[in-house]
């Protein structure tokens, strides 16, 4: 294989010839049309609007197919191809076109999106089958996907905020979908709110992008980040990634996403673990070049990455709740990837590579997850399980898949990608490359072991049940798209990596493949091998713990790590602190000086003029005599002033 | 004794030619005349049934034919200056004097409409004028359907002298154009159907104080008479450019007292405080038809005239007559919206919402330069085309018996669950008066506060902006009472538009909403664009003297 410097060649060519590209659009269309339907549609669209949604989503979904099938129908550097929609905004020198972009990356996020997006609209007609508003559930599941399609499938910053904003609405939408929960209203607030943080990031990265080059499209811009001076580049890239760690739940913004698990788990599946979460990567991996012009926000970044995905997994070990445990599980696995997006052209590769991997284990874990609730009366807690392997065997058979594939038990998914991010941490070299494969690796124990601890409180050991809990499998509409996840789960991972797959077919966009995806080399590597031993005692450790020991319904009190690791690492200690009630503090000296002095002002200055009126009123009497009085006045005045201002 | 030195007299035109008018220049002026004398004769020989459909026909097809004339008179002014001098100069027919005429026919026209409306073979005009309220004559006549067909014919020559008014292009010729447009006025005014005496009452006031401001009028040509020796605008203009005719050693008092009084006249007809006193009462007791042609047509035609004479006759005395306009300005936009404020009778309070209007027009005056001008034509159109429809409105609440208008506001509470088109319309016409956005009545306060400030006259725009503020509580105040508040115990009687008055609303509607949208072509082609070295040359604000090619002169 000869590693093609690719990564300098962003030859755009424009798609004219009336192939599947060409209609590009239709990818966002379909979705989009299928909310506005749902939702303008009413009650009609009651009985008939889930399966429309789904018509959607797969419609969409068979043409990225069609697109992919047409990128691989040509030669590789011919691979990105722009597809001009419609001029959006021309405001002086600024042009903001609605053009796509189609080119490996795009259409692998396009596919991710649309596969595992179809996948869990399936699994949501089942989920969600009791709830009168299905329709809009629904609805919002298309919004986001015509949203999220329109972040990656963007030519430039200005529509890929759109889609970022897109995302946002329909994550917030859905996280208080159950708004009548207080707690998930709140939930979604907090996530919208903490994800302004980063979105204004990224709003004035854009802006600095636009005054530095004179455009937001990523071709012209990625050619001319060479001309910008470093101290610029490193603020765009710390602004990018500001961006990136609000929408990837990344440290320090990372507090949101725990609170998001409020939202009905296929949404957790699609949205917070499979898809927009990941989004952050996307934007580091998307502007490589300006990355790579500033090394100092790389390093930033993958500090960022080591921290999130310790801390997520620290949480991970600590949690309770089924699905916060799985929700430290993403944070710390984004952390993986947006750590190997900072290495730079060695980790693009691995970092996407282990987002798909990661989209279809995970959205299976928390698939599996929704469907032990389903069978338990919404029991989220692991405390309350136990045993269930008998009750509810495919579930345990798909959840286990995805268990396998994520702590990294060799040739199964996670394994394939995760090693490639280990060894791409130590390849880049130097203490910081050691630094950071430490982490990652110390990071792999710590996911076997809070995994394993997930597995065996819920499917092993002793029944701790609700007295009320009747345990029983899931109907097909929701175990289907958990077995095609499971298959995924198991498989996905040596198809992309070996042989080059995903690397050789990025390549064009992200850099050159590395040698690092060698199977050989990957299993003799001693990297390698001290990650399987972290992931067995991680797995020893829990057994003993969980499985072998009885699990106490009640949790035991802990020492101060557990006890930090419950409460998030005190990271929402830490914004109550430091942000929201000095922000509260604010809030209530605005509210009081604008009902005091400036409604006191204004009132004032309103009985004021009442008075003034009520007065004046009575100098019109009604006597003509006297508006010839006044007339005459005014007549004195007039004079007066035009003599005075020439004579005085 | 003052030693005159006037000139010996010429002598007189009459001998020596016969007066060489241009008939083509003149002709919208003489078919309204002449529609006048027609509906004149149409009274003593048209019998009584016909009577009404004649005179409406004919003062339609005169006010029509007329503004046809005004729209070919546009594309027949010569290329050279700014328009041509007519009847010895004493008429001027330049852009300014086609737009002021073909706006006021316009808005006459609508106006007819209004003046028109019969409702169960009631017009809104007194059946016998010449009756004594509530005596048995005035029963029988009511009863005997009788009509004043006159109203035609007197409207007729009041829109004649409102063309001739800013068309004057010396002081004598305005001054009888004063009289033509205000003594019709004065008649109409008092031959409302109800309410009789009130309405008389309001006659009378406007017929006294009319009578006073035009003894100022006078006395103030007679002093510029004093200091230039010539009633022509064009003489004044050089004599002040010349430091005085000559006629009198120091005579710059005499110009300048004249010129105060002559202001004091005209600020009367636009309504401008402190000579505004009239307007709430005569707006009030008038027929509110003829309060709508008030409202629109006499405020475009005395402005078109105060324009005219501060910007032609005095166009050199900018700084003299700047600081007295400045006064008034400031006096007009705060005194009427603080005294709007607490009006409860709607006819009231859009008359003080005139009041205030026409301050705003003051600060485009003030500007003195091609902007000014062009800022208060579009103004006037805009203000005219809302506020006939407003008072198109007024006319269709009525008192629950009776059929008298329901002025009191009390009584408009609720209007808009019974009646949301009427209550939509005229919520529109208020937001446009109070000027917001995608109105014209935004674009107009644009166009006059944007000269003003071009002008250096910040401070006005200031006190502009904040009377604006004022008057958007009361005019919102109104809109929140139609859709907001609870019905009134008694609720209004609201008549169903007819054909003739809901296409007066829908003009008004549709006037309102596309200059507000679509301002660009009547604003950009009001004057013709000037030139690249003539707007180099031109220092409007600083030199103090008016930009020379916008009039005849």
């Amino acid at each position: 294989m000869t590693p093609t410097l690719a990564a300098d060649v962003h030859a755009v060519t424009t798609a004219a010839d009336g192939g599947a590209l060409s209609f590009a659009w239709l990818l966002i269309a379909f979705p989009l049309a299928g909310a506005a339907i749902l939702l303008l549609g009413g009650r009609r669209a009651n009985a008939w609007g889930h399966w429309l949604a789904i018509a959607a989503a797969l419609a969409s979904f068979a043409w990225a197919v069609l697109g992919l099938v047409d990128l691989l129908g040509r030669a590789p550097e011919g691979r990105s191809v722009a597809v001009e929609v419609y001029r959006w905004i021309e405001v002086g020198g600024f042009r903001a076109d609605v053009s796509l972009l189609v080119d490996p990356l795009s259409i692998t996020f396009a596919l991710l999106i649309t596969g595992v997006g179809s996948l869990i609209h399936v699994y949501s007609v089942g989920y969600m089958s009791h709830d009168e508003n299905r329709r809009k559930f629904f609805a919002y599941l298309n919004l986001f996907v015509a949203a999220m399609l329109v972040l990656v499938l963007a030519d430039n910053y200005l529509l890929l905020f759109l889609g970022w904003e897109g995302v946002g609405l329909a994550s917030y939408l859905l996280i208080g979908f159950w708004q009548h929960k207080p707690s998930a209203a709140v939930a979604a607030k907090k996530a919208f709110l903490i994800n302004r943080v980063g979105d204004i990031g990224l709003l004035i990265a854009i802006m600095l992008m636009f005054t530095t080059f004179g455009t937001v499209a990523f071709t012209p811009l990625f050619e001319s980040v060479g001309g910008a001076g470093q101290g610029v580049m490193t603020a765009i890239g710390l602004l990018l990634l500001l961006g990136a760690c609000g929408k990837s739940a990344q440290l320090p913004l990372q507090a949101w996403l725990l609170d998001a698990m409020e939202g009905p788990t296929p949404v957790s599946a699609l949205i917070h673990a499979a898809t927009m979460v990941t989004a952050g990567v996307y934007l580091i991996v998307r502007s490589g070049p300006v990355f790579e012009a500033a090394p100092t926000a790389q390093l930033v970044v993958t500090v960022v990455g080591a921290a999130t995905l310790l801390a997520g997994a620290a949480i991970g070990c600590a949690k309770d709740d089924i699905k916060k445990a799985l929700a430290g599980s993403t944070m710390s696995q984004i952390g993986y990837m947006v750590l190997a997006a900072g290495l730079g052209p060695i980790g693009y590769a691995a970092a996407i590579a282990h987002l798909v991997t990661h989209g279809f284990f995970k959205a299976g874990l928390f698939l599996g997850a929704g469907s032990v609730m389903h069978g338990m009366n919404d029991e989220v807690d692991m405390r309350r399980y136990g045993g269930l392997r008998k009750a509810m065997p495919i579930t345990f058979a798909t959840f286990g898949a995805g268990y396998l594939a994520i702590i990294g038990v060799p040739f199964l998914s996670g394994w394939w990608t995760k090693e490639g991010i280990i060894q791409a941490a130590f390849d880049s070299g130097g203490v910081t490359g050691q630094i950071l494969g430490w982490a990652t690796l110390l990071g792999a124990g710590l996911t076997a072991f809070y995994m394993s601890r997930i597995m065996f409180m819920t499917f092993f050991g002793k029944k701790r049940w609700a007295d009320d809990a009747h345990p029983h499998e899931s109907p097909s509409s929701m175990t289907v798209p958990m077995i095609v996840l499971a298959v995924g789960s198991v498989a996905l991972g040596a198809v992309l990596v070996f042989n080059y797959t995903l690397a050789g077919f990025l390549a064009p966009v992200v850099g050159a493949p590395h040698h690092e995806f060698d199977l050989a080399h990957m299993v003799t590597s001693p990297y390698s091998l001290i990650a399987l031993a972290f992931m067995l005692v991680g797995v020893a450790f829990a057994w003993v713990r969980y499985a072998r020991a009885d699990v106490p319904v009640e949790a035991p009190k802990g020492n101060f790590v557990t006890v930090a690791a419950r409460e998030e690492l005190y990271g929402n200690a830490l914004n109550e602190g430091l942000f929201m009630r000095p922000g509260q503090v604010v809030t209530a000296a605005s509210t009081a000086f604008d009902n005091h002095a400036v409604d006191g002002l204004v009132n004032g200055v309103a009985r004021w003029i009442r008075t003034g009126s009520e007065n004046l009123r009575l100098v019109q009497t009604g006597f003509a005599r006297s508006y010839a009085l006044t007339m005459l006045f005014g007549a004195a005045v007039v004079v007066a002033t035009t003599l005075g201002v020439t004579f005085a | 004794m003052i030693p005159l030195g006037l000139p010996e007299p010429t002598a007189p035109a009459l001998t020596t030619q016969a007066p060489d008018l241009d008939y083509w220049l003149l002709s919208p002026l003489l078919v309204v005349f002449a529609v006048g004398v027609v509906g004149v004769l149409v009274e003593a020989f048209v019998d009584r049934r016909h009577r009404r459909l004649t005179q409406l026909v004919l003062a339609l097809a005169g006010v029509g034919a007329a503004f046809v004339l005004t729209l070919l008179q546009v594309g027949s002014l010569p290329e050279q200056g700014a328009g041509v001098g007519v009847a010895f100069a004493t008429v001027a027919v330049d852009r300014p004097t086609l737009f002021f005429q073909g706006t006021i026919l316009v808005l006459a026209f609508i106006s007819l409409l209004l003046i028109a409306e019969n409702r169960d073979g009631e017009s809104a005009f007194a059946a016998q004028a010449a009756a004594v309220p509530g005596s048995e004559e005035e029963r029988a006549h009511v009863l005997a359907g009788s009509q004043h067909t006159e109203v035609y014919p007197l409207v007729m020559f009041a829109v004649l002298g409102m063309q001739l008014f800013p068309a004057s292009n010396d002081f004598l010729t305005m001054f009888i154009a004063l009289e033509v447009m205000s003594l019709p006025l004065y008649l109409l005014c008092g031959l409302a159907r109800r309410r009789r005496l009130f309405s008389q009452e309001a006659a009378v006031k406007y017929f006294l104080l009319g009578a006073f401001s035009s003894a100022f009028f006078l006395f103030g040509i007679a002093m510029v008479y004093g200091y230039a020796g010539s009633v022509h605008f064009a003489d004044v203009y050089a004599a002040v450019g010349a430091g005085g005719a000559g006629v009198i050693e120091d005579g710059e008092p005499l110009l300048l007292i004249g010129m105060a009084l002559i202001g004091v006249g005209l600020l009367f007809k636009v309504g401008a405080v402190p000579f505004h006193n009239w307007k709430p009462d005569v707006y009030q007791g008038a027929p509110t038809p003829i309060t709508a042609l008030m409202a629109s047509c006499t405020l475009v035609a005395a402005f078109g005239a105060l324009l005219r004479v501060f910007y032609v006759a005095f166009g050199a005395s900018v700084w003299e007559w700047r600081p007295m306009l400045w006064v008034v300005a400031i006096l007009t936009m705060v005194l009427a919206a603080v005294i709007a404020v607490t009006q409860r009778d709607i006819k009231r309070l859009l008359a003080y919402s005139s009041v205030v209007h026409a301050g705003f027009v003051l600060t485009a005056v003030v500007a003195a330069s091609a902007d000014g001008l062009a800022g208060a034509m579009f103004y006037l159109a805009a203000y005219g085309f809302t506020t006939i429809g407003a008072f198109a409105v007024v006319t269709l609440v009525r008192a629950p018996e009776g059929g008298a208008e329901a002025g009191d506001l009390a009584q408009w509470a609720g209007l808009a669950r019974t009646s949301p088109f009427l209550a939509g319309a005229l919520g529109l016409f208020l937001l446009a008066f109070a000027g917001i956005p995608l109105t014209s009545g935004f674009i107009g306060k644009f166009a006059v506060f944007e000269a003003a400030v071009a002008a250096g006259a910040t401070p006005l725009v200031v006190v502009g902006v904040l009377s604006s503020a004022v008057t958007a509580f009361f005019y919102v105040r109104i809109i929140v009472l139609m859709f907001f508040a609870e019905p009134a115990e008694t609720a209004p009687r609201v008549l169903r538009p007819g054909g003739l008055t809901g296409t007066v609303i829908g003009v008004g509607i549709a006037a309102t909403v596309l200059l507000g949208v679509f301002p660009g072509p009547v604003l950009d082609n009001l004057l013709p664009q000037p030139s690249a070295e003539a707007a180099v040359g031109t220092q409007p604000s600083g030199a103090g003297i008016v930009p020379e090619d916008m009039f005849v002169r």
